[in-house]
């Protein structure tokens, strides 16, 4: 059977599994509405190491302990490791994942890096080339501040469509062993700029992208939003999501009924200050291993999950350039 | 590649966006603002007076002030308090000397895992540095102005 659907995405004709999952998250992430669904959630801010890079290896490190303990596997069952994080040269991965002699492959794509890196992985197990594999992504609040804004101590305001980094790392062993949720296709997503500047407001910066994947993943499988018992975007917070929804109506779809963001679930933002919701690569990761799958073992049957990511670095938006989103769409179905 | 379709399209959407984005009511930042900067300035004036009633002469004093001021915003970022004022007050707390302090500080805790010289030295001013280059640089344009009126004998 033809895997290659329309322009963009791929069925798969033998859908990989999602065997296991792990996540991790801080103390805000705890307190927020999800708090009671993470795996683990760490009340010590620097995970017991020194500084806030090694802070998010060591949480990336811990997570992926967790998914192989909890699936019973040892390192060397992995066939590769996709991972990815926030920071300059992926350094969270690099130090989180180098003990572990798992074959690497190192990915970037802003706060989408949890679906570019479960694509990849799925890819790989459908074609062959791998039985079991790894997919990860983290972010951590204290080390993308520093990355992209402030130091942590500098006292400023925040806009109201400002979005929060999530401390969290979600892992997710994929692989060819049947389970209870299973990969079916996935659309990979293209750079889209609609030229905004603004990098307080990412959920203008990203809802394009979404809308983009969204619709040619409609167009792709033929379907509409009534195919999905849900779709997911990662963290467009609140902001995004309304953009995303008037982007949709203008391409002639209604996703306002099945529409829901990682970024507004995972924080109760009224009492935890995180003005349009929570965003990083661990949002959407967290939010998948800890509450979509959960939701999907009784209630979903199937779901888009969809996060953006928005391309800029300090340097970027130091010299002018726009901030173009990315976003890339997995399906994901119940094995019934 | 009909990039002049997509910048109709990206002036349209920034248009949109910006219709749509909430904004921070500027009335209530401003009242905030004012009460938290005055009260850092009344305190700094009471402080100034405390020192002048001391026998202290006006300028030694203020000196002694700023300094005190610096000290206090210095201990309060450490104690992770003086941030926690700015994110009420904004403004309020970030144009005083306690404001440029602590974006100073903050820098220096923050960098300081980087190494003496490539943390604290090479980055201790990311944020201040602007306002200690751009303020030499204008007094010495104001000075420069100053000396010429003065040659000139227009002064």
């Amino acid at each position: 059977m033809e895997q290659m659907i329309g322009k963009q995405s791929l069925k798969f004709t033998n859908a990989p599994y999602i065997i296991e999952t792990a996540c991790i998250a801080g103390k805000k992430e705890g307190e927020g509405p999800l708090g009671k669904l993470f795996d683990k959630v760490c009340e010590d801010g620097m995970f017991g190491k020194n500084t806030w890079e090694e802070a998010e290896s060591e949480l990336q490190k811990e997570t992926i302990a967790l998914a192989l303990s909890k699936a019973s596997y040892t390192p060397s069952d992995m066939r590769y490791i996709f991972a990815g994080d926030l920071l300059g040269q992926l350094i969270a991965s690099s130090f989180g994942v180098k003990d572990y002699n798992i074959p690497f492959f190192g990915v970037y794509g802003a706060c989408s890096t949890m679906a570019e890196t479960m694509a990849l992985a799925s890819m790989t197990v459908a074609a062959g080339y791998a039985n079991k594999v790894m997919a990860v992504a983290s972010s951590h609040f204290a080390s993308a501040e520093k990355q992209f804004r402030f130091p942590l101590a500098y006292g400023n305001q925040r806009p109201l469509s400002s979005t929060w980094t999530v401390t969290g790392c979600g892992a997710v062993i994929i692989g060819n062993e049947t389970s209870a949720v299973k990969i079916t296709g996935i659309t990979t997503g293209k750079i889209v700029d609609y030229g905004v500047k603004d990098s307080m407001n990412m959920g203008a910066c990203m809802a394009p992208a979404a809308a983009d994947l969204i619709y040619q993943n409609f167009m792709d499988f033929g379907v509409d939003a009534s195919y999905y018992d849900k779709i997911v975007t990662g963290d467009l917070g609140s902001l995004g999501q309304e953009i995303l929804i008037t982007l949709m109506k203008e391409k002639g779809f209604d996703i306002s009924k099945v529409h829901m963001d990682c970024g507004i679930e995972i924080f109760d933002s009224k009492t935890q200050n995180t003005a349009s919701g929570g965003s990083g690569c661990g949002c959407a990761a967290v939010t998948l291993c800890a509450y979509l799958l959960r939701k999907m073992k009784k209630e979903w049957k199937r779901i888009l999950f969809v996060p953006t990511g928005a391309l800029l670095s300090p340097t970027s938006f130091n010299e002018g350039k726009s901030i173009p989103g990315v976003a890339h769409g997995i399906i994901l179905e119940r094995n019934e | 590649m009909g990039n002049l379709l997509d910048e109709k399209r990206n002036e349209e959407y920034g248009k949109y966006v910006e219709k749509v984005t909430k904004k921070n009511n500027l009335l209530i930042a401003c009242i905030k603002a004012f009460f938290v900067g005055g009260a850092i300035c009344a305190g700094a004036e009471i402080v100034i007076e405390i020192f002048e009633g001391n026998g202290v002469d006006r300028e030694t004093a203020s000196a002694y002030t700023t300094l005190i001021l610096i000290f206090l915003a210095n201990v309060l970022t450490g104690l992770n308090i003086y941030q926690k004022i700015t994110v009420f007050a904004g403004a309020g707390s970030l144009v005083p000397i306690t404001g440029f302090a602590n974006s100073v500080v903050s820098a220096a805790i923050e960098y300081k895992k980087e190494g003496q010289v490539f943390g604290i030295g090479c980055k201790i001013f990311t944020i201040a540095g602007p306002v200690i280059l751009y303020g030499i640089f204008f007094s010495w344009l104001l000075g420069l102005g100053y000396w010429l009126l003065n040659v000139m004998e227009v002064m």
